[in-house]
């Protein structure tokens, strides 16, 4: 029953950061289980804002209000305590943000001690190799362990940010540009890496790059001024879109 | 016409150069003087038992001035009473400055916070003769008796605005993204404080503290108020306790001691001045980040 209900749906979701105007319009969408889903569309169109209000990050500043509905496996999230939500659904960052202060074997386990959870020393042995290898870091990493995440190259921190996500078995994992800051080989290592992972959780990513839209995604979205133009099978959007906005902006007339 | 136009504003700027470099150094006169000064005359009287033992009576000193020996006795007691005040002092200002200087961070947009803040400054404006004696009022009094508690309480208010300050600056220039990767990671605003952005802090909040610490360990006017002084070691801290600016005062009033002050002013210059140079080798040895 689970499989056939959509994980993630937007019922007219709302944001606004200030009363007059909103960064996201009445989006209404249902996210694929077990898909990539990519958010494309120019710079300010309220994708990265859509993005953060389904972990709740809108929470954190006061004046941003999030309006609609958003299911989480039919559960409303935005009645639900943050808490609950992020553990459920993880995020990596548009910079590789990896804890300064931790090594890298506390850095993919920080997920457990931010939640107060205490594992075993063998447990955690066992997460940090499954994580790691999971994100094909193991090998480069698993003789330093004891350094700083922040001793890594930059594709490197951004591969052990997401093995710090996944190391919490999140349901969804939301993904803001995470290679918009990485040089083409270590876009093209993580590329790889999410078309692995989407067998066990579902990628919602937001991305500028129309390439990476096609090369990895099954669905996509093409947001415009906050709303939601052309939703539908990645395929079929950027060879028959629908839209005259979405023709403009995959032709590269806007954006 | 051009050339001797270029050779005017060549010897201008010269002259400027000049003038601004001989400025510099009359700037590090005062300091080279002063250190100068304090060691020449300071050398030869530390000795082991110049730390070792407290002051001698006035008496004591006479007789040995008379008799053409050096005066005996040393710091003792306010160095233990310098330990005892700050110690007490550094115990209750690090863990509550930090909070509030977390608080601050954390709430820049309500306006309580920005009152805190704004008072905080004034504090540490607050000039310490005023501390102290509103700190005789409030515990000095009450208790009916000076004691360490009191002196300690004063220089913990003198403490407090550098460190919330520190930490408050520093908190604020680490990325927001830190504690927005903390919070993604289902951690509560507290546990990601604690783990992520305080350890992040540490360079920052430490040179706050060590920089409070330097800056009240020289106080002499809240303690003539708080402590008093005490002519022998004493551990207690509910009675009257020597600390040593204190003891530099007493010394420059009593002509029989006044030998001693430049050895005690000189422990207490380098003291401070070995702290600010730790501070400046640690910074530069990127042993102590203030931000990532």
């Amino acid at each position: 029953m689970e499989s056939l209900r959509p994980i993630l749906e937007f019922k007219n979701t709302c944001v606004s950061y200030t009363r007059q105007t909103m960064a996201v319009k009445n989006v209404s969408a249902q996210i694929e289980r077990n898909a990539i889903t990519a958010i494309m569309g120019p710079s300010g169109c309220g994708k990265s804002t859509l993005l953060r209000a389904v972990n709740l990050m809108h929470n954190l500043y006061p004046n941003i209000r999030v309006e609609g509905e958003i299911l989480l496996n039919g559960e409303n999230i935005l009645s639900m305590e943050p808490i609950n939500v992020r553990r459920r659904v993880g995020m990596v960052f548009q910079r590789p943000t990896p804890f300064p202060t931790m090594s890298i074997y506390d850095n993919v386990l920080a997920g457990f001690s931010l939640n107060g959870i205490r594992l075993s020393k063998t447990d955690r042995d066992a997460t940090v190799e499954r994580c790691l290898k999971s994100v094909a870091l193991w090998d480069e990493v698993k003789d330093v362990l004891n350094k700083k995440g922040t001793f890594l190259s930059g594709g490197q921190q951004q591969r052990l940010c997401i093995a710090r996500a996944l190391a919490m078995k999140p349901e969804v994992l939301l993904m803001d540009e995470p290679t918009s800051a990485l040089d083409p080989i270590a876009t093209k290592h993580i590329e790889e890496l999410l078309l692995e992972l989407h067998k066990d959780v579902t990628i919602l990513i937001v991305t500028h790059n129309m390439g990476q839209a096609k090369r990895i995604s099954s669905k996509s979205m093409f947001m415009y001024l906050g709303e939601l133009v052309e939703y539908g099978d990645t395929e079929v959007l950027f060879t028959n879109p629908k839209d005259e906005r979405t023709k403009s902006y995959l032709t590269g007339k806007m954006g | 016409m051009k050339d001797t136009n270029i050779k005017q504003r060549l010897i201008g700027d010269r002259l400027m150069k000049f003038g601004v470099c001989a400025l510099a150094m009359l700037t590090a006169v005062p300091l080279i003087a002063i250190i100068g000064e304090v060691v020449m005359n300071g050398y030869d009287q530390l000795s082991w038992s110049f730390f070792t033992e407290p002051t001698p009576t006035a008496y004591k000193a006479m007789k040995a001035m008379q008799s053409g020996q050096p005066v005996p006795g040393g710091i003792a007691n306010g160095i233990v009473g310098t330990m005892i005040i700050l110690g007490m002092a550094i115990v209750v200002a690090v863990p509550v400055g930090i909070l509030c200087g977390t608080y601050l961070a954390e709430h820049k947009t309500k306006r309580f916070a920005q009152a805190v803040s704004y008072m905080t400054d004034l504090l540490q404006g607050t000039p310490s003769v005023i501390i102290g004696i509103i700190v005789y009022i409030w515990v000095v009094v009450p208790m009916k008796s000076y004691s360490a508690i009191a002196g300690s309480v004063a220089l913990c208010i003198m403490m407090l605005p550098l460190i919330v300050r520190s930490t408050e600056e520093t908190l604020k220039i680490l990325p927001s993204s830190l504690q927005e990767a903390g919070l993604a990671l289902g951690g509560n605003r507290a546990r990601v404080m604690l783990k992520v952005q305080l350890p992040a802090a540490f360079g920052g909040i430490f040179t706050g503290v060590l920089l409070a610490i330097s800056r009240v360990i020289g106080e002499t006017a809240p303690l003539m108020f708080t402590a008093l002084g005490c002519s022998f070691v004493r551990w207690s801290i509910d009675k009257p306790i020597s600390a040593v600016p204190l003891l530099i005062w007493e010394f420059f009033n009593d002509p029989n001691l006044q030998n001693l002050i430049w050895g005690a002013s000189l422990f207490l210059l380098m003291f401070v001045l070995t702290l600010n140079l730790q501070l400046n080798i640690l910074q530069k040895n990127g042993i102590i980040k203030t931000n990532t």
